[in-house]
C-alpha cells in the first residue's frame, strides 16, 4: 500500500509553486495590448448623479475610453441579481432593487462605481480616474438596520418601502410562543454579530480579452466558482453566451466567501475589452477591497429561551434583523435565513423554534457570506444563550448542555434540518478532559493572585455543511443546484487526471483529491493531477464554499472512479482470463487474487487506448465521469474550550488555552484538516476579539485600511489543541461532513463566554476590545459600589 | 503614486539647498511615514530630497550626560545602540517597540519627530526627557517643537539633524498599543531629570503628544506606580476613536504612567 492515501498526513502538492513564489494568480496574466481599468467610485454613502463630465479625463495621455453606467445598460448588460429568491410571511417576493454594474442615476454606498477608465497603463488610468468630474447631489443615508428601519429613513431603493428587503420567518411561533409562555425560567437576550471584512490575502483581479475574430471572451478572474461566474455572466448579464465565454480562475489567494459573487469589476471589465477591443485588467488595491468586498455577518438579534423545572429546554424564539447593504449580492438572501435560522436548534433536542428574520438595505457595501455565512450568527447566538442560561439557573454549563444534547439520529429540528449523526457528548468529554476543566478554578485561583481575572467558556457548535441536495434547497427558493461533478482520465500511461468542479483557493485540494485516488488505486499522489478551475477544460461545477468540496466534490470523484474501477477490472479480467471478481488492485498492478498472474497498472491503461485487445463491445479509452447530488446536508459538529486572563487594569485578554474537539466525519490529510481548524479559530478569535468594520452615520468607513481594521496577528491566537472525535456520515460515500468553516462558527462564542465568565458582566459584544472590556469591568465595579 | 522626481542628498547644505530649489519638494528619509501616504495619493510632492544616505547624520554618541543621535539612525539601530542602551535603556526599549522589524529597519528618529504623528512613540522620548531638536539652523528644545496634531516648530525647508537627550537620573516608557496599528494609543514616557520630574503622553490627547503637569507632580513627590496610579486625567482632553473611548484613554494614562515607572 502507498502511504499518501486516507488519514495520511501527506504534505501539500501545492505549496512548492506557492513557497516558492511560483504561483500564478490572475494580476500575473499578462495579454497582448493590454490595457488597465480603474473605476471611479462615489465618495458618497447615498446620492444622485446629476452629470458626468468625462471631457478632461479623456484628453489625457494614454487614455483609451471613459465609461459610463448609461452605456453599459444601453448595450444590454444586465443588472446584478441575488440568486436565491425569499418569499416573506404574507408571501410576496423579495423586493430586489436594481444593481447596475456601474451606476446610473444614483449611488448606494461609498466605492459604488460610476465610470471606469480604460487607459494603457495603470498610472494613467489612475491619474485620469480623478480626472472625471462627477456631479453629486447628497442624499441623507443610513449605515445600519435600527436606521433604516426608522419612519422617514432615507429609501434606498424605491421598490423596497422602509428598506425592508423581506420579513420571513420559520418554525411555529404560537407553539413557540405557548412553550416559553409556560415555561419554569426563561432567559432573554439582545445580541449583535458583528460586521466583518473578509480579507483574502489576494485582491480581487479581472483579466477580460474580446476577441472579435471569434466573437468569443476569455476572463480570468479570482473566482471560487469559475463556472457560477460563467453561467451568471451569461444567462442573466448577458455578456455572451456561455459557449463563447471562458471563465479561468487560477491559483486564487483566498476567498473565505468574497469570492464566490460576481462583482460589477468583472462585468465592467469583460464589457470594457469588447468596447475597445483590448484585454482589460483591473486588480483592487487594499482599499478597494475593504470599500467593495462582501462583507459579512451584520445581525442584531433578540432571543428567549425558555426551561422547564429540570432544565430542559421547551422553546426557543428569536427575531433578527439583518444588514444587506446597498443591494442584494449573489447569495445574500440565503445567509441570514436557510443557512442561519435552520440552525437554530443547535445541538439541542428543542421541541419549539421560532424565528423571524427582516432584512434591510443600508448604504453600505453589500454583505454576504463570509466563512461560515449565517452558521456563526447562529453558534453565537445559541451558545450565548446556553452559557447565560446555565449562569442564571446556577447549574454548570457544561452540563446543562449535555442534558439537552440530541442523541438520537436521525433527529429532525422544528427548523427544517434532519440531523444524520454525531456524538456531541463524546465531544463535550474529549474537549473537558483536554482543557482539564477540573483543574479550572486552581488555575483561577492562581491567576488571581497575580492579579489577573481568568475565565473559562463554552461553544458547543453545530453547522450544515456540504451543500446541498439540489432539489432541497430549489424547494427553499435557490435559482441553482448544488451538486459537483467530476471526470476521471486515466492516461495510456497509468497517469491520472482529475477533472474537478470544485476549486481550491488555500484548501489543499491538490493534495487531498490525489489521497482519494491514491487510496483508491494504491497509486503514489505525484502519478496524479488534479485539474480545476478552467471552464475550457473541466465539464461543469459549483465550486467551493460551505465546506462543499470534500462532501459533494470528492463523493463525484469517488462515484467516477467507481466506474473506472469497474471498466479496469473488466479490461484485467479480460485479458488475464480470471473472473471480474477476483481481480485486485495494489502496489501498481492489477492482480488475480491468489495467483500470480498480474497486469501492470499503466499496462490496463495501455490497453484501453490501444483497444487491441478488449471485451466485445467496450469503447476504447479509460475516462470516466459523475455528477453527484447530495442526499442531505451533512453536520460537522464539536466542542471548543477557551479559557482567557483579563488584565483588570488594561482590559487585555489573553487566551491562554484553547481546546476544540472537532466531529468532521472521515478525515482525509489530518494536517490540512488542523490547518482549516487552525485557520478558522484564528479567524473567529479575530470576530471575538479584534475585527469590526465600521461606518459612521454618514455610511463613510471608518475602518477602511489595517491602520484601523484589526486582522488577528500571530501573537494574538494561542497555540491550539486540536483533536477529534468523530462519527461517519451516513449521506455520502466517503462519509466526510467538512471541517472549512467550524473553527469560525464555534469560536467566537467559546472566547466571549470565556471573557465574560472572567469579568462577571455578560453585557459585552464583539469584538471585545480591551476598551470595552475595560467598560464592562466598570459597570462591575460601580454595581458593587452601588451595592 | 503621482510622478515625482527623486534626489539623493549628500551632505545637509546639498540637502537643504536642493529642498529650496524645487517647486513643492519633501524630505525623504526612512519613507515609512511619506512613502505609503503617496501611493494612497493623499500627498504628491514635486520633489523628493533623500536625506537617509547623508553620512553625517547617521551617527550616535554620548558625550558626558548628553546622548546625541543623528536624525537618518534608523529605529533598529537606536534598538540596537549598547551605547544607548547603557545612558538611557528607555530609550531603546522605546525604539525597539515602534512597528515591525521592516519598519524599524528603515524609520528614522528624524522622519518621525518631523511627522509629529499624535500616536507615534518618539516625540513621547523627546518631550518627556526634555531633549533638544538640532535643525539644520539651530536648536529647539522639545517643549516648543511639538506644536499639535502633525504640526512642529520646523519652518519651511527646515531640516531636523539630530536629537540631543540628556540622560535623565531614571526614565521609563510603557506603551499601550492600538490593537489594528499597533502606534501607542497610550504611550507614557517618565524620567527622572536634571529639571525635576517629567511625564509625557503620546497616543491619547486631542492635540497630540503633550506634558501630563499632575503626573509629574505626583511622581515628583512619589517616584511610584501607585502614586501615577491615583492620578486622574480628564477626559475631555482625550481622543476617541473606534478603539477607544476618550475615558479608557484617560484611565490608560495612569495605569501606563505607573508601567513606566516600573520600567525605569
Ligand atoms: C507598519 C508601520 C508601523 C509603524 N508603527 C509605528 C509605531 O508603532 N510607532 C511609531 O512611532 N511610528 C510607527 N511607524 C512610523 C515610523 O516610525 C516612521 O519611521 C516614522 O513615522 C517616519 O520616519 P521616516 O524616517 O520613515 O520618515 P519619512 O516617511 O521618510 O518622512 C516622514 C516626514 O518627515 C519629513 N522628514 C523626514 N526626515 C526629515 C528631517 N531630517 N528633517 C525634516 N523633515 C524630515 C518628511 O518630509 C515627511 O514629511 C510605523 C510605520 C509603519 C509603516
Amino acid at each position: 500500500m502507498t502511504d499518501q492515501g486516507i488519514g495520511a498526513r501527506v504534505l501539500r502538492k501545492e505549496d512548492k509553486r506557492f513557497i516558492t513564489g511560483k504561483g500564478k494568480y490572475t494580476d500575473d496574466i499578462v495579454q497582448p495590448n493590454q490595457a488597465y481599468a480603474a473605476f471611479v467610485r462615489s465618495p458618497h454613502a447615498h446620492a444622485n448623479v446629476k452629470s458626468i463630465d468625462t471631457s478632461a479625463a479623456e484628453a489625457m495621455d494614454g487614455v483609451e475610453a471613459v465609461l459610463n453606467g448609461h452605456q453599459l445598460t444601453g448595450d444590454g448588460i444586465g443588472n446584478i441579481i441575488c440568486g436565491w429568491g425569499i418569499t416573506s410571511k404574507d408571501g410576496s417576493p423579495m423586493n430586489m432593487g436594481a444593481w447596475s454594474a456601474l451606476a446610473t442615476d444614483k449611488v448606494r454606498y461609498v466605492g459604488d462605481a460610476v465610470a471606469v477608465v480604460i487607459a494603457d497603463s495603470k498610472a494613467q488610468a489612475q491619474a485620469a480616474a480623478e480626472a472625471v468630474m462627477v456631479d453629486y447631489e447628497i442624499l441623507p443615508a443610513t449605515s445600519n438596520v435600527l436606521a433604516s428601519m426608522k419612519e422617514g429613513a432615507p429609501q434606498i431603493h424605491e421598490n423596497a418601502p422602509g428598506n425592508l428587503i423581506f420579513d420571513w420567518e420559520i418554525g411555529n411561533k404560537d407553539e413557540t410562543d405557548a412553550a416559553l409562555a409556560s415555561a419554569h425560567h426563561t432567559t432573554t437576550m439582545e445580541i449583535t454579530n458583528n460586521r466583518l471584512s473578509p480579507n483574502p490575502m489576494e485582491p480581487r483581479s479581472a483579466v477580460a480579452t474580446f476577441d472579435e475574430s471569434e466573437d468569443h471572451y476569455t476572463l480570468y478572474t479570482t473566482s471560487q466558482n469559475p463556472h457560477v461566474a460563467r453561467l451568471v455572466l451569461s444567462a442573466f448579464y448577458n455578456v455572451a453566451p456561455e459557449h463563447k465565454l471562458r471563465v479561468i480562475a487560477p491559483d486564487v489567494g483566498g476567498g473565505f466567501g468574497a469570492k464566490i459573487y460576481i462583482y460589477p469589476e468583472e462585468i465592467v471589465c469583460l464589457w470594457a475589452s469588447m468596447k475597445t477591443n483590448r484585454s482589460v485588467k483591473w486588480t483592487s488595491t487594499r482599499s478597494e477591497a475593504f470599500l467593495t468586498d462582501a462583507h459579512g455577518r451584520d445581525h442584531v438579534s433578540t432571543a428567549t429561551m425558555g426551561f422547564d423545572a429540570d432544565n430542559n429546554i421547551v422553546g426557543f424564539k428569536i427575531n433578527t434583523k439583518a444588514n444587506l447593504g446597498a443591494y442584494m449580492s449573489l447569495f445574500s438572501s440565503s445567509v441570514p435565513t436557510y443557512l442561519y435560522a435552520t440552525l437554530l436548534s443547535g445541538q439541542y433536542n428543542i421541541a419549539n423554534v421560532y424565528c423571524d428574520v427582516q432584512t434591510y438595505y443600508t448604504n453600505t457595501v453589500p454583505v454576504d457570506a463570509y466563512r461560515g455565512a449565517g452558521r456563526p450568527e447562529a453558534a453565537y447566538l445559541i451558545e450565548r444563550m446556553m452559557e447565560t442560561a446555565a449562569r442564571e439557573l446556577g447549574v454548570d454549563p457544561g452540563e446543562l448542555r449535555r442534558q439537552n444534547f440530541v442523541r438520537e439520529f436521525p433527529h429532525q429540528t422544528p427548523v427544517i434540518m434532519a440531523y444524520d449523526s454525531g456524538d456531541f457528548a463524546g465531544n463535550l468529554d474529549q474537549a473537558k478532559a483536554a482543557a482539564d476543566v477540573a483543574g479550572f478554578s486552581a488555575r483561577k485561583e492562581e491567576a488571581a493572585r497575580r492579579g489577573k481575572l481568568r475565565g473559562l467558556g463554552y461553544s458547543n457548535y453545530i453547522e450544515a455543511c456540504g451543500i446541498a441536495p439540489s432539489a432541497a434547497v430549489g424547494s427553499l427558493g435557490a435559482g441553482v443546484g448544488l451538486w459537483e461533478s467530476a471526470e476521471v482520465r486515466v492516461n495510456p500511461v497509468g497517469t491520472i487526471e482529475i477533472l474537478t468542479g470544485s476549486h481550491s483557493h488555500g484548501q489543499g485540494h491538490e493534495t487531498t483529491f490525489a489521497q482519494l485516488v491514491s487510496e483508491r488505486f494504491d497509486l503514489p499522489t505525484d502519478n496524479i493531477q488534479i485539474v480545476h478551475g478552467d471552464t475550457d477544460k473541466v465539464q461543469f461545477g459549483m465550486g467551493t464554499y460551505g465546506s462543499r468540496s470534500g462532501a459533494v466534490g470528492m463523493s463525484a470523484i469517488s462515484k467516477a472512479l467507481d466506474k473506472v474501477e469497474a471498466k479496469v477490472k473488466k479490461i484485467a479480467a479480460h485479458v488475464l482470463e480470471a473472473s471480474e471478481d477476483d481481480i485486485v488492485i495494489e502496489g501498481g498492478e492489477v492482480k488475480v487474487k491468489g495467483t500470480d498472474k498480474a497486469m501492470g497498472w499503466h499496462e490496463v491503461g495501455l490497453s484501453a487506448y490501444t483497444a487491441h485487445n478488449l471485451p466485445e463491445g467496450m469503447e476504447p479509452g479509460l475516462k470516466e465521469g459523475a455528477f453527484y447530488d447530495p442526499t442531505n446536508f451533512t453536520f460537522p459538529a464539536g466542542c471548543y474550550i477557551c479559557e482567557v486572563e483579563v488584565d483588570p487594569q488594561t482590559g487585555v485578554t489573553e487566551i491562554v488555552q484553547f481546546t476544540a474537539s472537532d466531529d468532521f466525519g472521515t478525515i482525509i490529510n489530518p494536517m490540512i484538516v488542523e490547518g482549516q481548524v487552525h485557520g478558522g479559530i484564528a479567524q473567529g478569535i479575530g470576530q471575538a476579539m479584534l475585527e469590526h468594520a465600521v461606518y459612521d452615520d454618514d455610511g463613510q468607513l471608518l475602518s477602511g485600511s489595517y491602520m484601523d481594521y484589526c486582522m488577528p496577528r500571530a501573537d494574538d491566537v494561542p497555540n491550539y489543541t486540536v483533536s477529534h472525535h468523530s462519527t461517519t456520515c451516513p449521506g455520502n460515500p466517503l462519509g466526510m461532513k467538512g471541517c472549512g468553516e467550524a473553527g469560525a462558527i464555534g469560536s467566537p462564542p467559546a472566547v466571549i463566554n470565556a471573557i465574560t465568565d472572567a469579568i462577571g458582566n455578560n453585557n459585552l459584544s464583539m469584538p471585545a476590545t480591551p476598551s470595552r472590556v475595560w467598560a464592562a469591568l466598570q459597570q462591575v465595579s460601580a454595581a458593587q459600589a452601588a451595592e | 503614486m503621482y510622478d515625482t522626481t527623486y534626489y539623493r542628498a549628500s551632505s545637509v547644505s546639498d540637502a537643504t539647498s536642493k529642498l529650496a530649489g524645487t517647486e513643492d519638494g519633501k524630505f525623504l528619509a526612512g519613507g515609512q511615514t511619506l512613502i505609503p501616504t503617496m501611493k494612497q495619493r493623499l500627498a504628491a510632492p514635486s520633489d523628493l530630497v533623500d536625506v537617509s544616505g547623508i553620512d553625517a547624520l547617521k551617527n550616535i554618541s554620548v558625550d558626558g550626560d548628553t546622548v546625541t543621535i543623528g536624525a537618518a539612525c534608523t529605529h533598529a539601530q537606536v534598538a540596537g545602540s549598547s551605547e544607548v542602551a547603557q545612558a538611557i535603556p528607555a530609550l531603546v526599549s522605546l525604539a525597539s517597540g515602534i512597528g515591525d522589524p521592516a519598519v524599524r529597519a528603515r524609520g528614522t528618529i528624524g522622519g518621525s519627530i518631523a511627522n509629529n504623528d499624535p500616536a507615534a512613540d518618539y516625540p513621547a522620548a523627546c518631550l518627556g526627557l526634555g531633549a533638544t531638536i538640532v535643525t539644520d539652523s539651530r536648536e529647539v528644545p522639545a517643549d516648543e517643537f511639538f506644536v499639535g496634531m502633525f504640526e512642529t516648530a520646523l519652518e519651511e525647508g527646515e531640516m531636523v539633524t539630530a536629537v540631543k537627550f540628556p540622560k535623565p537620573a531614571k526614565a521609563g516608557y510603557a506603551k499601550f498599543p492600538n490593537p489594528a496599528s499597533r502606534y501607542a494609543m497610550v504611550g507614557v514616557m517618565a524620567a527622572q531629570t536634571a529639571n525635576g520630574v517629567r511625564v509625557a503622553v503620546t497616543g491619547a490627547g486631542n492635540d497630540g503628544v503633550f506634558r501630563h503637569s499632575a503626573l509629574e507632580e505626583a511622581l515628583g513627590a512619589n517616584w511610584s506606580a501607585d502614586a501615577a496610579q491615583g492620578v486622574s486625567t480628564d477626559a475631555a482632553d482625550m481622543m476617541a476613536d473606534i478603539h477607544g473611548s476618550s475615558e479608557y484613554r484617560a484611565h490608560l494614562v495612569g495605569v501606563m504612567a505607573g508601567r513606566a515607572v516600573d520600567n525605569s
